[in-house]
């Protein structure tokens, strides 16, 4: 890349090439022994940032079954082990305090959450799903068929996977949920 | 680039490095500005007066590379003699109905073919008199209740220009040619005529950039073009999120085409997308209007049976001529053993369109009551959404509410601490909406391929397992399926979910989903069961399954060739051994436009594939988007259907004629050509046309969300939304990390010192921002980042603002919404919202709160 005289006078470089004294003012036994918390991770997951669509591939060091560190991947062709200051944060995304981990629940005109078992939470669902359908239910508009239901509608994120759109356009659609929307669209 | 896709932006400055020159249009100056060559600032809204100049600068001095111009473009297409253009009809095509405000595009036909009815006209052909709407014929403040409503009598039309799939609208294989380009209804001199009033003088007064500035990008583009060298165009929504936007990019498309700048390495458009997978979320869409692989969704009026279907699903020639093959083995793929040729393949299971049925359309049928359940995943539509307020309202008038995200985003919780409850419109206790907040796995917390801007899947592999309740999408869905279907009746209606096909293995004690089942499933299987190697393979008989036949190929050989990851330097620059593209792994679309039609490379420099006339096929450093066998003086034989109609020279084979169009002869529900309309708010009258706004955009007259009127005093700033590199989009993957919220603290907007000094805004002070929506405030930023414009004699202000705050989400940093500013107005061939270029008041000081906030804006609205 850039090849000016102001990189060959750039503290660091001189440093590294030992032309600066100072360099070793820096070193300590401690300096010396730390390590990477990378390099005593269980495991080491291939992954893809999930903010902007360049698809940086990301390295996830996993320890004691937490993520410890992710990092940019050098083999990647597209970021050659680069992310940017989202991607160099995702860590965080995946273990900040503030991730809710547990099923809420509002129930109407309700004032505060009230907590709910997933396996509950998925009955409930599937229950309004199938009642809300069939209430809704539109056979013709105007003499023609239609096979629908206008009363159910979704707008999903541009970060899911392909296979969950896939399977979230495939269900809607056999429910007859044509409102099915996308980021993409906005 | 450099502030938004920071990684991708490296290769621009490699290219620099080697001496490309940069050149950054932009409203404001950013990080991309300060490394490029020449920053050129421009009023938001006026790019279609920028790029027609500098195709009036090609055409005008004959600087367009002819021959890939002659033999690769529609150039010498006789176009009908019913044809006017904006030049005859003071900024109108002809067939434009001012009852219905649509077009009819018959006109806009090559001479002599026959076409289809363009995007905007499928619906109101069998609805009758559905008046459209247009805000030049009606004043502010008379709202006509119901027209765009969900489920009223007046359905708007039914999708945009991929109602023709991925190709291009029906049209000849052949149309008739001047290919001395003289003929005065030839492409090229219909052009020509277009863009001739797109000159120099009208860029300095519409768009703001001083002559000297246009002539430095007019001469570059054009010197770095040709045989050895190739320009590309990069754009995000800055292009797209306008009334105009398809048209945008059209405009661009015509200059790449004129400049022989598409299918060649180094060359193109290229879309920045913003989010992970959102080429993904097209490519298998959840979007209303299409099915996987841009299949149309199919309409009421037009697709009673699968034939019906077909026979209007756009063109007969060129590779979308195998359609029913990715369709039939689309309804395979879902309906399996109980789709037979007998029943038409359980074409009938599919729900039929009546109109549009996007994001806004449904926002507003949630207010009028007739949406009752809604499933939010991965989405903030209560802060990421334009008309912030309308969004809310209609959160607010539903049954019930899934929302799945990692954080209790601001739609999860709008009863609870909503901007409505702080102004006293609405009361917690008032807000009958169920709500479900189910939390959601994070990217390493599952496995499966997103989709990048390049059209590449990369397929991520888990980490580890999502904790708590936490749970994948696809974990979510299949389960959801799954319950569903236990709760079926023998009711016909439930025909289509008893027969779906939902039976993937399950994985672990979650039982979750196999991702690579659903993977395979995508890429499709053979009679024999076998994964299927290539769309090419995909049959119209039922003897083939597919989920998408784009991704067809992506578990060749039953491997998961997205995951491959041979490291980039072990291979060449290409790279194709690094995930895999589509379609068919090429990385690089029409790249047969990379050799001259006798199948040589243009030059030594450009070479990228070409026609080994000794081994009879095309080849080179990527997979040629060709037929491998087709050699360049294939001509085809009369009444030749698919990728058999198109000649050796035809490059564009998703293409009826195998052209690049530069004239759009059906297609577009606004026009054959770009053409510059003001946006719907703006504070200049359009100095081109009589036409102040593109006629045929999508309306909204909602008491919930009025308009700016144009021109108006009372709004005097041009503004426009954006992001900044350390947030993402409404802020919930962004403000509740800590490194990301110490970095961009607050939302501020950006204005010039001359409109500072003007208002008496003081940097790191307070402003107020006012629409006819509603106000916020944000810190002020005093930059020359942003400068004053000078536009025909008078000065015009730009505010800058990011979206990226609101007023919970989890975030560590809170603020006020930008996208509540916003006005629902729509480009009418995708529904995509107006939000780039909107007018504005800007006020010193904070904004008032509760009940003030409301009369506030009152006192703007009525003037």
């Amino acid at each position: 890349m850039a090849q000016g005289g102001w990189i060959s006078r750039w503290p660091v470089l001189r440093q590294l090439r030992g032309e600066n004294a100072r360099g070793s003012a820096a070193r300590s036994a401690r300096t010396d022994a730390l390590r990477p918390r990378t390099e005593d991770a269980d495991s080491v997951a291939r992954s893809v940032c999930p903010y902007c669509a360049v698809g940086c591939g990301q390295l996830v060091y996993v320890k004691d079954g937490r993520v410890t560190q992710i990092e940019g991947d050098p083999d990647s062709p597209i970021s050659r082990g680069r992310l940017c200051p989202k991607g160099s944060a995702s860590k965080q995304l995946v273990t900040h305090p503030g991730r809710q981990t547990q099923v809420l629940y509002r129930r109407p005109h309700g004032t505060e959450w009230e907590s709910l078992d997933l396996e509950t939470a998925m009955d409930m669902i599937a229950d309004r799903v199938v009642r809300t359908r069939r209430e809704t239910w539109q056979q013709e508009e105007g003499g023609k068929v239609v096979r629908r239901t206008m009363g159910i509608a979704s707008l999903g994120g541009a970060t899911l996977d392909n296979e969950e759109n896939y399977l979230m356009k495939k269900l809607y659609t056999a429910l007859g949920a044509i409102q099915v929307e996308n980021q993409a669209r906005i | 680039m450099a502030e938004c896709h920071p990684v991708g932006f490296q290769w621009v400055v490699e290219a620099k490095a080697r001496g490309a020159k940069v050149f950054h249009v932009d409203p404001r100056f950013t990080r991309t500005s300060a490394i490029a060559d020449r920053h050129l600032p421009i009023r938001a809204g006026s790019d279609i007066v920028l790029l027609g100049a500098l195709i009036n600068h090609v055409l005008a001095n004959e600087l367009d590379f002819r021959e890939y111009v002659t033999a690769y473009t529609n150039a010498s297409s006789i176009v009908s003699d019913d044809f006017r253009d904006t030049e005859d009809l003071d900024g109108l095509f002809s067939g434009f109905d001012p009852d219905t405000r649509k077009y009819d595009p018959s006109s806009w036909a090559y001479a002599g073919g026959r076409q289809e009815a363009a995007a905007g006209q499928r619906s109101e052909q069998f609805e009758g008199g559905g008046r459209r709407e247009d805000g030049a014929g009606r004043g502010q403040g008379e709202p006509e209740a119901g027209e765009q409503m969900e489920g009223g009598a007046r359905h708007a039309e039914a999708a945009g220009a991929d109602q023709y799939g991925s190709g291009g609208a029906e049209t000849e294989a052949r149309p008739l040619t001047d290919p001395t380009l003289r003929h005065p209804r030839c492409v090229y001199q219909i052009l020509k005529r277009h863009f001739a009033r797109y000159t120099p003088e009208m860029v300095e007064e519409v768009c703001g950039i001083p002559r000297e500035g246009f002539t430095e990008l007019a001469e570059a583009i054009t010197a770095n073009s040709g045989r050895e060298r190739t320009t590309a165009w990069a754009y995000a929504v800055g292009w797209t999120q306008h009334t105009v936007g398809a048209q945008y990019i059209r405009t661009a498309s015509i200059l790449q085409l004129l400049l022989g700048n598409m299918g060649r390495p180094g060359g193109g458009i290229l879309a920045l997308r913003g989010h992970a997978s959102i080429q993904g979320s097209t490519d298998i869409p959840t979007l209303f209007n299409i099915l996987p692989g841009y299949l149309p969704m199919p309409h009421a009026h037009r697709h009673e049976n699968l034939d019906d279907y077909l026979a209007h699903a756009g063109a007969d020639t060129g590779f979308w001529g195998r359609k029913r093959s990715y369709m039939v083995s689309l309804l395979k793929a879902w309906w399996g053993e109980a789709a037979t040729e007998d029943n038409d393949f359980c074409f009938g299971h599919l729900p039929r369109l009546t109109g549009d049925h996007g994001h806004y359309t449904t926002v507003m049928a949630q207010i009028d009551g007739t949406v009752k359940g809604y499933f939010v995943v991965g989405e903030n539509p209560a802060v990421g959404s334009s008309g912030g307020r309308t969004q809310r309202l209609g959160l607010a008038n539903l049954d019930w509410l899934v929302v799945r995200d990692l954080t209790l985003v601001e739609t999860a919780t709008f009863w609870k601490d909503g901007p409505e409850l702080r102004t006293g419109e609405t009361r917690t206790e008032d807000v009958a909406t169920e709500v479900f907040f189910m939390p959601a796995a994070s990217h390493v917390e599952k496995e499966g391929t997103f989709t990048n801007t390049q059209r590449l899947l990369q397929w991520r592999h888990k980490a580890l397992d999502p904790p708590g309740d936490c749970r994948s999408e696809l974990s979510f869905y299949y389960h959801l399926g799954k319950r569903i279907r236990a709760r079926l009746s023998d009711d016909e209606i439930d025909r289509p979910l008893r027969e779906l096909t939902w039976d993937y293995p399950e994985e672990g004690e979650r039982a979750e989903p196999s991702a690579e089942a659903v993977l395979r499933e995508i890429n499709g299987t053979g009679p024999d069961g076998r994964a299927l190697s290539a769309y090419t393979e995909l049959e119209p008989d039922g003897s083939t399954r597919c989920g998408c036949w784009i991704y067809c190929g992506v578990y060749a050989d039953e491997v998961n060739q997205a995951a491959r990851r041979k490291p980039g330097r072990e291979q060449s620059w290409v790279a194709p051994e690094w995930g895999w593209a589509w379609p068919a792994n090429r990385r690089t679309l029409y790249n047969r436009a990379s050799a001259d039609p006798q199948g040589r490379p243009w030059s030594e420099r450009k070479a990228y594939v070409w026609w080994d006339a000794d081994r009879g096929e095309w080849t080179g450093h990527d997979v040629p988007d060709f037929e491998k066998d087709k050699p360049p003086d294939y001509l085809p034989p009369e009444g030749a259907l698919a990728e058999a109609a198109l000649a050796g020279t035809d490059p564009f084979i998703m293409q009826a004629d195998g052209k690049g169009w530069l004239f759009a002869p059906a297609g577009l529900a606004d026009g054959p050509l770009p053409t510059h309309y003001e946006p719907h708010e703006s504070p200049l009258r359009n100095p081109l046309y009589g036409q102040q706004a593109n006629p045929a955009r999508r309306i909204y007259h909602r008491e919930e969300a009025p308009y700016n009127p144009p021109q108006s005093p009372r709004f005097p700033y041009v503004l426009t939304t954006y992001r900044l590199t350390e947030h993402h989009t409404a802020g919930a993957m962004s403000r509740p990390l800590a490194y990301l919220a110490e970095l961009q603290p607050e939302l501020f907007c950006e204005v010039s010192p001359l409109l500072a000094e003007r208002l008496g805004l003081v940097n790191g002070g307070w402003a107020t921002i006012v629409t006819s929506r509603t106000a916020i405030e944000a810190r002020v930023l005093v930059t020359d980042r942003v400068r004053p414009l000078r536009l025909a004699g008078r000065t015009v202000h730009q505010i800058g603002l990011p979206y990226h705050w609101g007023w919970g989400g989890g975030g560590l940093v809170t603020g006020d919404v930008a996208n509540d500013l916003l006005p629902l107005v729509l480009d009418p061939n995708v529904y995509i919202q107006e939000g780039k270029a909107v007018t504005c008041d800007l006020r010193p000081g904070r904004r008032p709160t509760g009940r003030a906030l409301l009369e506030l804006i009152q006192e703007y609205r009525d003037g």
